[in-house]
């Protein structure tokens, strides 16, 4: 693991989402609770919705475009046959931290 | 040979070393105990009992000046240690030195004071020992009003104590709700609400701003302007390790001293215990694990091996009437699952989180009894599968059972209004169904309840079985989605009597499934609070889809459209100049005329957002809510002014409606037309309020509609005055507002209600009219403003969090 500070958690509304540029594309970044975010794909595999524009809930976010619904955790689009990729994401003293390791286009190929 | 053992601090930590060494070596060490309070070690944590009154000091003293004496102690209390030196190995305390071989500071912390004018004001306290506690007393003993500056669990008990005594009290917590480290929203929801019945204001959000006062505290300025009066002002937003002597003697300090598993600090003879050290980067606020610090430390003074290892917390709150538990890691890491239960009669939360078929974390509000049943299996790492399903119910529990899906009607009180038509209350209703009315049709004939829109059905079913049990087989009716039994109809209606103003209030009372709802649910909750209490409720943005949280609508390839409003379709060479400007400063691939009298930019991307919107801003144009379930747009004919035909200033009156109600949420869009004559140029009889006018005035239709069903408008009234015809539009809207269900467009919710019943409260009674247009106006006071204007200054929000594309490649 290599954690990189991305920001402060506050940069993101609570059950608001934002994106990071990386070398495997844009990384959307959950806050689903005070202090807990998930890093996932920002792509929807069904038609390319921006994921991180989607109404968080619980641990999921819902599509913007045609509501598929995907578990934070894992990535699996629930009731669908679909899949994005997730990436370890921590806070830590309030900043975020992702794992730069994942990021890495050659360890995602 | 004996040795010297010298311990600076007389606190929760030290008192168990010393307890554990002398009942196991009492020859091993000669022991001088520095305290810079004037008294020994007591129970601090009862320190809240004895603010409340339910104890005394004597009753919480845990180590006695006997107690010292019989066990050869040195005590040199109320004096402060001032410096150690280690190249000596001596001990400074203002009344002179002592010489070591062994050191143990165990100084604790020191409340932290927000740095805002005013803080060293007579009258302003912190809460950490008997001190502050008895000044606490002694303020409270005069009544008057105290401000409690932060809302954890120290801020919260002395909350409680103040009240207690007689003190108007009001907790300030910067945070969205109460002890967020140890609660999540839902719990804080219910912890406040036990608190506010107390008589303890709790303001959220609430950042002080300064302490005001000339020679003591007199009031508290928050941010926002508010100012409070305070006669005594209570500092509880944090602690911070007191290191001061650590870092003077050039200890390894972090955030606390560092110590490693044996409480040594980096200089082997030092030794640090309690809140003031840090371990493996934890700092810790809790007595629990010193506990344990303080017997690892014995051991390794009296030169045994042992280790400290660091477990999981529980916490408690020491407030009667407050049942709170929460325990373990309810946050952060990923691949967990939860479990949530609700009663909302009982005002009960429960949340379990489990993660690779072991119970990680709990948090519980109003039945805490199986708090350390969880905290056991927590601690323990219990393989939960087994139980899995009915783990939440706790240990007594075996076999079948699951929510009810009744217990937020059972809940109601018998004066919650069910049916608003009518004016009837649950307990009247309840009456005539024990006084035999077993069937909805003879509920409406003995009470009226339902007769009327019928939007209160639901509930009045629902009271019929919690009432007559089994005997009475509700009909099924469709749910708002997944995360409840409820309809919207019944939603709406109990938010309303409850009355209930908050989501998590919703998600609480009404025994929500999950957590803080789904995409489905959470947009119309969102609608029906702000709609129904428009100055208590803040919107929130994260409840909305996507094209309403970004005020553009969302197009296919990601990209968004941006449509200025074109007030009723008339716009001017300099407002047309400023969006050709704009369309070719951010690349606009499509510029487009739309079929509501204005102009679309399509192909915006998103970062561009905030910046195109700045650009339209200082041309005066502002958002056409062309996303929003609100108004869209009134569109007009060129009406008297130019033409022919004209019998009124068509144009003149759409602008007129679309000033007065731009801005305001709605169930489902809004869409106007006037017309200039029955030739209807502007299509007015298929929108959801079309006007047409004629010589006589202006006749008033609604409920048309023209997309996936095309249905003419049907005539509310006739309108001799253009100012009533604006009133009766209004009042139509705002009614809508108040009773369809969310998503319906106004003909659908009219053909459930009858276009009878909204003629009866716009149309026949002016009386009603009057109020639902003040009502309207109360909520655009709020709503009636430009939303582009307010995201241009968050215009940050609309750009990456970070770029790590170079970063991450190295
Ligand atoms: C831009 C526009 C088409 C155009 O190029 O003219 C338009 C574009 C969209 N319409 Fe429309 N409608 C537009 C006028 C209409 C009209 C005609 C009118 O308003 O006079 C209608 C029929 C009248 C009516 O509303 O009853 C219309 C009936 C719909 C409907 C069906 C509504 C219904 O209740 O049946 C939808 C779907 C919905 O709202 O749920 C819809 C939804 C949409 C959305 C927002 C679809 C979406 O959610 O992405 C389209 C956004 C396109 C985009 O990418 O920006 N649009 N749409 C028109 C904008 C008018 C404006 O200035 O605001
Ligand atoms: C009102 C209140 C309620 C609480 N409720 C709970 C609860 O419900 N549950 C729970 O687990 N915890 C609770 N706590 C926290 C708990 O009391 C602390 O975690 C615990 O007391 C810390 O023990 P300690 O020995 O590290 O420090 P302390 O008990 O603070 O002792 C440190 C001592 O060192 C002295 N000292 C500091 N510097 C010097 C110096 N230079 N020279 C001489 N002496 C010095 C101080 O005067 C103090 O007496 C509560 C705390 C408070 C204030
Ligand atoms: S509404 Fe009547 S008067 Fe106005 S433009 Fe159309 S036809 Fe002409
Ligand atoms: S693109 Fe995400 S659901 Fe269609």
């Amino acid at each position: 693991m290599n954690w990189i500070d991305i920001g402060a958690i506050d940069d993101i509304e609570l059950r608001g989402a934002r994106i990071v540029k990386t070398p495997v594309g844009c990384v959307a970044l959950f806050r689903t609770a005070e202090a807990e975010v998930f890093a996932t794909g920002d792509t929807c595999p069904h038609n390319g919705g921006p994921l991180s524009e989607g109404i968080v809930h619980g641990r999921k976010v819902t599509c913007p475009l045609h509501n598929w619904v995907f578990s934070l955790e894992t990535g699996e689009a629930l009731g669908e046959d679909g899949q994005i990729p997730t990436f370890p994401a921590k806070v830590q003293d309030g900043r975020i931290l992702i794992d730069g390791a994942s990021l890495d286009r050659r360890s995602v190929a | 040979m004996t040795e010297k053992l010298v311990i600076i601090g007389a606190g929760m930590a030290s008192g168990r070393v010393i307890e554990h060494l002398v009942k196991t070596d009492p020859d091993a060490f000669d022991i001088t105990l520095f305290n810079a309070e004037p008294r020994g070690n007591y129970n601090r944590i009862m320190l809240s009992p004895v603010l409340s009154g339910d104890k005394t000091y004597e009753e919480i003293v845990t180590h006695s000046d006997e107690w010292y004496a019989e066990n050869g102690v040195t005590c040199r209390f109320g004096e402060h240690v001032t410096a150690i030196d280690r190249a000596r190995k001596v001990v400074i305390g203002q009344a002179g030195e002592v010489a070591y071989d062994k050191l143990v500071i165990a100084t604790g912390s020191a409340p932290f004071i927000i740095p805002v004018p005013g803080k060293d004001l007579d009258g302003v306290i912190t809460y950490r020992d008997l001190d502050d506690t008895n000044a606490m007393i002694e303020a409270a003993a005069t009544g008057g009003e105290a401000v409690v500056i932060g809302g954890g669990l120290l801020g919260l008990e002395a909350a409680a104590g103040l009240r207690e005594r007689g003190m108007e009290v009001t907790v300030l917590h910067l945070m969205d709700h109460l002890m967020e480290r140890q609660l999540e929203g839902a719990a804080g929801y219910l912890l406040r609400q036990d608190l506010e019945k107390r008589g303890i204001r709790v303001m959220t959000r609430a950042s002080t701003k300064a302490i005001l006062g000339e020679d003591r505290a007199e009031a508290v300025l928050l941010e926002d302007g508010t100012v409070l009066g305070a006669d005594l002002v209570v500092m509880a937003v944090g602690i911070r390790p007191e290191t001061r002597l650590a870092t003077d003697t050039a200890l390894d300090v972090e955030r606390g001293i560092s110590v490693n598993a044996q409480m040594q600090t980096s200089d082997p003879d030092v030794f640090a215990v309690g809140e003031c050290v840090e371990f493996d980067g934890i700092l810790f606020g809790l007595v629990a694990p010193l506990y344990d610090q303080a017997r690892i430390l014995a051991e390794t003074l009296l030169g045994r091996e042992a280790a400290f290892v660091p477990k999981e917390l529980s916490t408690k709150l020491k407030v009667t009437g407050c049942e709170l538990f929460s325990a373990g890691d309810f946050a952060e890491a990923e691949g967990r699952e939860d479990i949530v239960f609700r009663d909302p009669a009982r005002g009960v939360y429960k949340r379990l989180v489990i993660e690779d078929d072991r119970l990680v974390g709990a948090v519980m509000y109003g039945d805490t009894t199986d708090g350390s049943w969880f905290f056991g299996l927590i601690r323990d790492g219990t393989e939960i599968e087994d139980m899995r399903d009915t783990l939440i119910f706790g240990p007594a529990y075996q076999g079948g059972g699951s929510a009810d899906p009744l217990a937020a009607v059972a809940a109601l009180p018998p004066e919650a209004e069910i049916c608003g038509c009518n004016g009837v209350c649950k307990g009247t209703i309840v009456e005539a169904i024990t006084g035999g009315a077993g069937d909805l049709g003879a509920v409406r004939a003995a009470t009226k309840a339902s007769a009327s829109c019928g939007t209160c059905t639901g509930l009045v079913e629902q009271l019929l079985s919690v009432t007559l049990g089994d005997d009475y087989a509700a009909p099924t009716t469709q749910p708002v989605c997944g995360c409840t039994d409820l309809t919207h109809e019944d939603v709406r209606r109990l938010i309303k009597s409850k009355p209930l103003k908050s989501q998590e209030a919703v998600w609480q009372e009404l025994g929500w499934s999950t957590r803080n709802g789904c995409h489905v649910c959470r947009p119309a909750i969102n609608f029906y609070l702000l709609a129904d209490w428009p100055l208590e409720y803040r919107d929130d943005p994260q409840s909305r889809f996507v094209n309403e949280r970004k005020h553009a609508n969302i197009q296919k390839d990601g990209t968004f459209s941006v449509v200025p409003r074109m007030w009723s379709g008339i716009t001017n060479a300099s407002e047309l100049r400023a969006i050709a400007d704009a369309a070719d400063k951010y690349d606009v691939p499509t510029v487009k005329v739309t079929g509501g009298q204005r102009i679309d930019l399509l192909g915006v991307r998103g970062e561009d957002l905030p910046h195109i919107w700045a650009d339209l801003n200082r041309a005066g144009l502002v958002s056409g809510h062309a996303y929003s379930k609100g108004l869209r747009t009134v569109k007009t004919c060129v009406g008297s002014d130019h033409c022919r035909f004209g019998t009124q200033d068509s144009t003149g009156l759409g602008i007129k409606l679309e000033r007065a109600l731009w801005g305001s949420w709605t169930p489902h869009k809004v869409k106007l037309a006037v017309s200039g004559c029955p030739r209807n140029c502007a299509e007015a009889t298929c929108k959801d309020v079309g006007v047409i006018c004629v010589d006589s005035g202006y006749q008033v239709s609604v409920a048309g509609a023209a997309g996936m069903d095309v249905k003419e408008t049907e005539r509310l009234a006739d309108a001799p005055t253009e100012q009533e015809a604006i009133d009766l539009t209004m009042a139509f809207i705002q009614l809508y507002r108040e009773n369809a269900k969310y998503l319906d467009r106004a003909y659908k919710w009219v053909a459930k209600v009858g276009l009878d019943w909204v003629r009866e409260r716009i149309v026949d009674d002016p009386q009603e009219r009057a109020r639902l247009i003040e009502r309207f106006e109360l909520s655009q006071s709020v709503y009636r403003k430009d939303p582009w204007a307010e995201e241009v200054k968050k215009a940050d929000v609309f750009t990456p969090l970070a770029d790590l594309t170079l970063e991450a490649a190295e």
